[in-house]
């Protein structure tokens, strides 16, 4: 098969591959390239999506079948050597892949690279990587999915369960001042979750804002108080330390009380927020794009989206936090503009 | 002659809340016959539009949160002065009936003071 694509789509987590389907109805010819052995970016991790709590497997198991296109060319375990213009109109890319390397060019380029999980061990007063008990909302993602909570609460049918929100993000300190938008619907998500398994447990939230913003998730935090009695603190838990029964003690303020609070736990679980992937400044210097101060993709418009470079387009979170469904719509729009570019329109920014 | 050793200085009482110990077998009564009061998201609206929190330091949403802590002394007689006027059941984003609420609240945690203890000295 030639080398000769329409387009380059960087990434097949949720937005390289919803936009490839999306593509190939339109009849574009794309290469997508995946760095991972596996499809799906952060949707592998993850046991169930808010706000409806469907099992991630499924969504991706169908946004798999999607992309089995006559259209869609798939390369796991890619690694992008060097992209660039190439002389004329176009881009070239150079890749390592399990067959040996490899030359590629197409007319566009989308980058769908994502994001990173914020490293919760740099918050070293949180204590993770330290002590056993404390995870991250990933690692609670995780054992979810292989059912071992009881890895780390024991056998203990009563346990208490803390959660902290904001976990390197709003945080100039930790180099994040943007709030990561899904993790408080995640730990609210999670706080539910820890209640269906441990229906005897006491779950505290510890969160500065509750930012449940999208359609239904307030009604997630109306059931979370109601139906399971998971209780809301609003403070940011200061310092985390072990007591010599190995559970965890926190400290924070309950600010609407103006007083100190501690409280020991079975289990902590910190919302590691969404950081920029690191690769994307590597692509974008390659193409004379530009990153934010954030270190997100920057947007050639607020209001309307996409990137300056000709023939360069973006999708899904490495331009910033989205929700899973917000990273398929832009999928989508991307596609479309892709479409419309790749017809004689222009880029338009 | 005994020493002056009161130089002062004493140990103030730590003010912070425990929270293990907020699941208290009275919150736990309330919660059960008052399931509302777990919805308190502590805008603040009851308490700013109390008739007699202008004048008192009565303030339902801090009673509401002390009592979620297991916090009640502190709180429970700031109620004293409420008027049961009702003006907070109307402005409750929640929809919380909290003049019931009050009432149930001090039928529980007042509970010395409304049935007194007897046999002592009669
Ligand atoms: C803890 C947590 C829980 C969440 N839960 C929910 C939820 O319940 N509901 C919801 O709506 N949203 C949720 N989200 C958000 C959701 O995960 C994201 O919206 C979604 O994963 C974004 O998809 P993406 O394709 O933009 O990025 P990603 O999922 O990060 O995928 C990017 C892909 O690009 C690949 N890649 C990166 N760099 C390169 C490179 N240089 N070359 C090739 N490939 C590369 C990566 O390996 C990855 O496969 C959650 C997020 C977090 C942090
Ligand atoms: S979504 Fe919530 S937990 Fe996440 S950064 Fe924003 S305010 Fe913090
Ligand atoms: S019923 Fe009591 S708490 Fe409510 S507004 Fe009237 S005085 Fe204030
Ligand atoms: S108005 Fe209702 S929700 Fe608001 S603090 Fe008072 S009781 Fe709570």
């Amino acid at each position: 098969m030639d080398n000769n694509y329409n387009t380059i789509i960087i990434g097949a987590g949720p937005a390289g591959m919803e936009a490839a389907y999306r593509l190939s109805v339109f009849g574009i010819r794309t290469c997508l390239l995946e760095k991972e052995a596996e499809t799906g970016g952060h949707l592998l991790k993850w046991d169930r999506i808010f706000p409806e709590g469907r099992k991630a497997s499924e969504i991706l198991g169908f946004m798999r079948k999607r992309i089995e296109s006559g259209n869609i060319t798939t390369i796991t375990s890619a690694r992008i050597d060097s992209i660039r213009k190439k002389a004329g109109n176009g881009y070239e890319a150079e890749l390592a892949t399990n067959e040996g390397k490899k030359t590629i060019t197409a007319d566009t380029i989308l980058i769908a690279c994502g994001f990173k999980l914020f490293n919760a061990a740099k918050k070293e007063e949180y204590g993770y990587g330290i002590y056993n008990r404390v995870i991250t909302n990933a690692d609670l993602e995780n054992l979810f999915k292989t059912n071992s909570t009881g890895s780390i609460i024991g056998e203990n049918r009563t346990p208490a369960v803390g959660f902290v929100h904001c976990v390197g993000s709003r945080d100039e300190k930790a180099g994040n001042r943007h709030c990561s938008k899904v993790c408080c619907a995640t730990a609210v998500k999670q706080a539910m979750e820890i209640k269906e398994a441990y229906p005897q447990a006491t779950v505290y939230c510890f969160y500065m804002d509750l930012r449940m913003f999208g359609r239904h998730y307030e009604d997630m935090y109306l059931e979370a108080q109601q139906k399971y009695g998971i209780r809301f603190i609003r403070g940011r838990v200061s310092e985390v330390s072990e007591d010599c029964n190995e559970r965890i003690v926190a400290k924070a303020e309950d600010t609407l009380s103006g007083k100190p609070v501690k409280i020991t736990l079975d289990m902590l679980v910190l919302m590691s927020g969404i950081a920029c992937n690191p690769d994307s400044g590597k692509i974008t210097g390659s193409l004379s794009i530009e990153n934010d101060s954030d270190g997100f993709i920057k947007y050639a418009d607020s209001i309307f989206g996409q990137v300056k470079g000709p023939g360069i387009f973006t999708a899904g979170t490495c331009t910033g936090p989205k929700t899973l469904p917000e990273t398929i719509n832009e999928a989508g729009e991307a596609a479309a503009v892709i479409y419309g570019y790749l017809k004689g329109n222009s880029n338009n920014f | 002659m005994t020493p002056d050793i009161n130089f002062g200085f004493g140990l103030s009482k730590s003010s912070r809340i425990n929270l293990d110990n907020a699941d208290n077998e009275k919150f736990r009564e309330l919660a059960a016959r008052e399931p509302d009061i777990l919805k308190c998201m502590a805008c603040g609206s009851c308490a700013a539009s109390c008739s007699a929190g202008n004048f008192t330091e009565l303030n339902l949403r801090k009673i509401i949160l002390m009592l979620t802590r297991g916090a009640e002394k502190e709180t429970v007689r700031q109620l004293e002065s409420c008027m049961f006027c009702g003006k907070c059941i109307l402005v409750c984003p929640r929809g919380i009936n909290t003049r019931h609420l009050i009432k149930s609240i001090r039928e529980i945690y007042c509970r010395p003071c409304a049935e007194p203890e007897t046999g002592n000295g009669i």
